[in-house]
């Protein structure tokens, strides 16, 4: 299946930590992929109002862009970004009406009917690499990182678009890299969302209550595959800790970064410094971290 | 129009502003106005398809499509449903250029409405030049500035795709932003260029000024005339004889 590569307008400006690590985690897997050469933004939140179509008209236009370079395939990175196609997708499949009129809008462009598969980077691991050839491909494996994975909504719901129905996906990516895994109720929720701009009290209470299981289960590291949770439970952490006492410091990681780490992947091209000190530290003090320089 | 006499002319209706006029065929839209009794103050500069000065928007009869042109450069047809667009408002944002750097977040904060782009990409059809206009916003949406500066290049500034936005951005001020910051901060410097300034500044070219300043219009037309010019068929390997110009 020829792929095209959608990165999404994030990872080419604060999430550069996961697009450079994915990137070359491929590379090192041998694996070539070709970013598209015309995309847009995808729109970053599928639209529920049942007559704006307009809201479909970005993400239905890059898997137009992908059919006109001849692939059958898009992968994406971004939960937000795998999101907002997959829905896309489907809705092009399944309503038929709502089709012709995208369609007849865009009459510069050729009509898109489903031909563009949208898939996620962890699933295109599991069915294009498979865990136990990825366990072989690890140079230094996790072995001291006790992982928790946090899916947040984009990658499981609604169904339709889940990557997996009752998932184990990232589980499953973490111990080929030799981490120990928790998995955790909490992390099959949503990390808060805009709701960290919009209306911030609930969204103190939500992240107390997904680090409050974190920090039960002994996990030691968070991975995660959304900007969007990366910034709530990452980058706004240290506020929720300074209110909570009782909370610990818990690093989060791209689940990319740490497949770059355990492949042995030079560290500056994870951008750790994007993530905070203390993540970086983390991996550093497991000895886990080559660095250019060595 | 050439030696035809008027009656010899075919004649062809457009409509401008609603109005009928019959206007010679062959003529550009800017004539057609011209011919029909407009007089253009504004919404018409350099009638050489380059200032943007002249935008127009059409219809034909029968068709949905809008479409747009520089009426200088655009033949009128017949049935043409016509109007001059010579400023449409768009707000530019103000900024001291030493004081900003080429960064995304810089464009995000001086037009932070560039996130109202919902990829409808009505500015693109519009664009009298063909630009992608879209593709130039997505570009600078994920912070790509020399991109969007390379795919805005050949922008004329004419506003028809503020005009047509149904996000309200004015696209052309965000991408004049974007090729300020590519050609002022990201380029590479031009080092050959520091160094004709210098010679200049150090006076190397004071004495053949001079010479010119002291010469008469006859003279002057005279050596305008016999100037040394690259020939049209010139390959790279093209010097001048005359390089009292050239950087020493």
């Amino acid at each position: 299946m020829k792929l095209a590569y959608y990165p999404g307008c994030t990872l080419k400006t604060k999430a550069r930590n996961l697009e450079d690590s994915a990137l070359a985690a491929l590379k090192a897997l041998s694996i070539e992929v070709k970013e598209l050469d015309r995309w847009n933004c995808c729109g970053a939140v599928f639209s529920l109002a049942d007559d704006d179509l307009i809201h479909h008209i970005a993400p239905v236009r890059n898997l137009i862009r992908a059919q006109e370079e001849g692939c059958e395939g898009i992968l994406t990175l971004c939960s937000q970004c795998y999101n907002t196609l997959a829905r896309a997708h489907n809705l092009m499949i399944d309503d038929e009406e709502k089709r012709d009129t995208i369609n007849r809008f865009m009459d510069e462009e050729p009509d898109y009917k489903g031909e563009v598969q949208v898939i996620h980077y962890l699933t295109y691991l599991r069915d294009h690499v498979g865990w136990d050839a990825l366990r072989e491909k690890v140079k230094t494996p996790l072995r001291d990182l006790r992982v928790a994975p946090f899916y947040g909504c984009s990658l499981l719901r609604p169904d339709d678009v889940a990557i997996e129905k009752d998932p184990t996906i990232l589980e499953e990516f973490l111990s080929a890299l030799g981490a120990q895994t928790v998995s955790l109720t909490e992390a099959r929720e949503c990390c808060g969302s805009y709701q960290s701009l919009a209306n911030p009290d609930a969204e103190q209470q939500r992240l107390g209550k997904i680090f409050g299981a974190v920090n039960r289960s002994g996990a030691n590291a968070i991975a995660l595959s959304c900007p969007m949770c990366e910034y709530n439970l990452g980058r706004q952490q240290h506020q929720l800790l300074e209110q909570n006492a009782n909370l610990t410091a818990t690093p989060t990681y791209y689940f990319t970064q740490l497949l770059a780490v355990a492949l042995g992947i030079e560290a500056g091209v994870c951008h750790f410094d994007l993530n905070g000190k203390p993540a970086f530290e983390l991996l550093k003090e497991k000895s886990y971290i080559v660095s250019a320089a060595s | 129009m050439g030696d035809k006499k008027q009656d010899e002319l075919q004649m062809i209706p457009v409509y401008i502003m609603g109005k009928k006029y019959d206007v010679p065929a062959e003529l550009t839209i800017m004539k057609a106005m011209e011919y029909a009794g407009y007089q253009l103050i504004r919404g018409c500069g350099c009638r050489g398809g380059v200032c943007g000065a002249c935008a127009t928007v059409y219809r034909k009869a029968g068709d949905y499509k809008i479409y747009t042109g520089l009426a200088c450069q655009t033949v009128a047809e017949p049935e043409m449903y016509l109007a001059q667009l010579p400023f449409y408002p768009a707000n530019r944002a103000t900024y001291k250029f030493d004081e900003i750097e080429a960064q995304a977040e810089t464009i995000f904060a001086l037009y932070p409405e560039l996130f109202r782009c919902v990829a409808c990409n009505a500015c693109t059809k519009v664009c009298p030049m063909d630009v992608q206009v879209m593709d130039y916003i997505a570009e600078l949406k994920r912070g790509d500035i020399e991109k969007a500066a390379k795919t805005s290049f050949d922008c004329i500034q004419c506003g028809l795709c503020a005009s047509r936005c149904m996000g309200e951005l004015p696209q052309y001020h965000i991408a004049q932003l974007a090729r300020r910051l590519a050609g002022g901060k990201l380029a590479p410097r031009s080092e050959h260029m520091a160094e004709i300034v210098r010679q200049i500044n150090d006076g190397a070219f004071d004495k053949w000024i001079a010479d010119l300043k002291a010469m008469d219009q006859d003279q002057l037309k005279e050596v305008y005339s016999n100037r040394e010019m690259e020939p049209h068929m010139g390959d790279e390997n093209w010097r001048p004889k005359e390089n009292r110009g050239l950087v020493s």
